[in-house]
């Protein structure tokens, strides 16, 4: 599940975004307070949160769409507020919604996308056909864009943001309400994308995806930065190795965990105990405690997530 | 970014303009029919059917036909039908539920090329349909060339005045049907106190001193003058109408949309 990547570029170079206690307020509302982070060259960077946390706010203002309330963002070495069309001819970027052209066929929107960088319609189209074929769309290119499916559609808006060859993509969710055949093949997209070397910035709030496309991520909540690090090493920090679940547990058994003052989470009806070695702690509950079922897994990046933004719902 | 760094508006609009034509290109045949058959139906129904109750009419001190009369101010609502509709209802379906704008933004082009784009593109409209019309129109002798001509260049001033207007709407309206306020309250009354069907000075004092606040009023007489070769100090006035129209909501309308966009 965790793939660790070796990328030689990671961490050295100047940062590709470079991005300093950046702030966001919509009148009273403050959306993103006081965010700090930097990309560097090859690295695939996310920022994992959940609904209303400021994910899309903090990204919005790094591709040069909404201005900054306050901080600093260099993108390329360049300041944002003063270079903001020459960064956007270098980035390509998927939002969140599915902004395909519908009056257009789907090799028309690219060919007319390619129009606002002013590349020259001999290379757009080449340029056009090529990325069709990279997202598995050449079959359907006369096609009208709104008649692809959701999966087919995400290919074109992302097959879109390529065309201008960017040194950096940034993704706005780029998977969220994906069939899972459609997600794994997006995910495939861009990991080719990464190993050519492509720097990636991108928000989700499925950890399988951040776990599995990110070098580095933070969490953010609030608008604000909770924790920042590579994933393996948020999982080991934050709940250890394995997780152990009992549903309905029994009062022995809280009492047992807290004279031994493990690390757990008591949700009523179902009890989460992070450990760093579990096998023994597993043998010892199973055989004395597991009334309504019980069983031990790896920690994932989700436990970390919930841990840290709690488990109440948003919106 | 403040407002001001995105003003700055460079060719690159015409990237707007060249994928509304692209997508205009896939329905030419259709697009063309309304400016072709409209201007026919009314001849049909005011030249045919009312003219043989209305005679003749006094215009500049000669007497011309109803159908003569009337005619060019077809060209001239035409002319600002085809931008206002499209600044307003096409630009504003673009925005809100295409996100085709939002898309734009996020490439090298900035929110006012994809305005001044879209506006010229709602101009262009204009000019097409106006040049259809006089084709038609010209069939039947009703218009005087070359002074007719200049409606072309004139329909692309029209066309930025009422595009822009139509754009200040898109720019301030929560919704889409909330489009029926500017139609009722504006575009209606244009369409038929402007000296359209009738001449203003028809109307009582009060009235006509409405009617020359309204821009249709000026466009349907530059039309009407340039159509029958009559030229006068008004169409002075009323090509400094228009302009100073497209100099004050140009911006306007750049401004109402930003502050729609921009947050």
């Amino acid at each position: 599940m965790m793939k660790q990547k070796h990328n030689a570029l990671n961490g050295s170079g100047n940062p590709v975004i470079n991005a300093r206690n950046l702030r966001k307020t919509f009148g009273n509302l403050i959306a993103v307070d006081d965010v700090s982070f930097q990309v560097f060259p090859g690295e695939c960077f996310g920022i994992l949160g959940p609904n209303g946390a400021g994910k899309t706010s903090t990204i919005r203002m790094t591709y040069g769409f909404s201005p900054m309330t306050g901080g600093t963002l260099e993108v390329f070495n360049l300041d944002i507020t003063r270079n903001a069309r020459t960064i956007k001819s270098r980035i390509g970027v998927c939002q969140q919604e599915n902004n395909v052209d519908p009056d257009l066929t789907v090799q028309q929107n690219l060919e007319v996308f390619a129009l606002y960088f002013n590349m020259p319609p001999p290379e757009a189209r080449t340029q056009a056909l090529n990325l069709l074929k990279f997202m598995a769309l050449d079959h359907r290119k006369d096609a009208r864009a709104t008649e692809l499916s959701g999966g087919m559609m995400r290919r074109l808006v992302l097959a879109r943001a390529l065309l201008n060859k960017p040194d950096l993509l940034i993704l706005d969710e780029p998977t969220t309400g994906l069939d899972p055949q459609s997600r794994h093949q997006v995910w495939e997209n861009l990991e080719e994308l990464q190993t050519k070397g492509l720097t990636i910035l991108l928000t989700t709030h499925y950890m399988e995806e951040a776990s599995h496309l990110c070098d580095r991520l933070f969490i953010m909540d609030h608008g604000r930065v909770l924790v920042e690090g590579k994933p393996l090493d948020l999982i080991r920090q934050h709940v250890g190795r394995d997780i152990i679940e009992v549903v309905e547990p029994s009062e022995t058994l809280r009492a047992f965990m807290r004279s031994w003052n493990l690390k757990h989470e008591d949700l009523g009806h179902r009890l989460i105990i992070y450990v760093d070695d579990g096998n023994a702690l597993y043998h010892e509950i199973s055989k004395d405690h597991c009334t309504g079922g019980c069983i031990m897994r790896m920690a994932t990046l989700e436990d970390v997530f919930l841990k840290l933004t709690g488990r109440e719902l948003r919106e | 970014m403040k407002e001001t760094a995105s003003i700055h508006i460079s060719m690159r609009f015409l990237r707007v303009w060249q994928r509304n034509f692209t997508v205009y290109r896939q329905t030419w045949k259709i697009s063309f029919l309304p400016p072709l058959l409209e201007p026919l139906f009314y001849l049909l129904a005011f030249g045919v059917g009312l003219s043989v109750l209305v005679g003749t009419i006094d215009y500049g001190g000669s007497e011309i036909s109803y159908t003569s009369f009337i005619a060019p101010a077809l060209l001239a609502i035409n002319i600002m039908n085809n931008a206002f509709y499209e600044n307003m209802y096409g630009s504003f379906v673009r925005m809100y539920y295409q996100k085709t704008f939002d898309a734009m933004m996020a490439t090298p082009l900035s929110l006012a090329e994809i305005i001044t784009g879209e506006i010229v593109w709602g101009a262009t409209k204009s000019v097409m349909a106006a040049t259809i019309m006089l084709g038609v129109i010209s069939a039947f002798g009703l218009i005087q060339y070359p002074e007719g001509l200049l409606i072309v260049p004139l329909a692309f001033i029209g066309g930025i005045a009422f595009g822009s207007m139509g754009m200040v709407f898109t720019g301030i309206v929560p919704n889409i049907e909330l489009f029926n306020l500017p139609i009722f309250l504006f575009i209606t009354p244009m369409f038929l106190f402007s000296g359209t069907f009738f001449p203003v000075e028809n109307l009582p004092l009060w009235a006509q001193n409405l009617a020359v606040l309204l821009p249709l009023t000026h466009l349907v007489n530059l039309t009407r003058s340039l159509s029958l070769g009559v030229f006068n100090t008004s169409l002075l006035t009323g090509i400094v109408y228009l302009i100073i129209m497209c100099l004050v909501l140009f911006p306007l309308a750049i401004h109402t949309m930003h502050r729609r966009l921009i947050k």
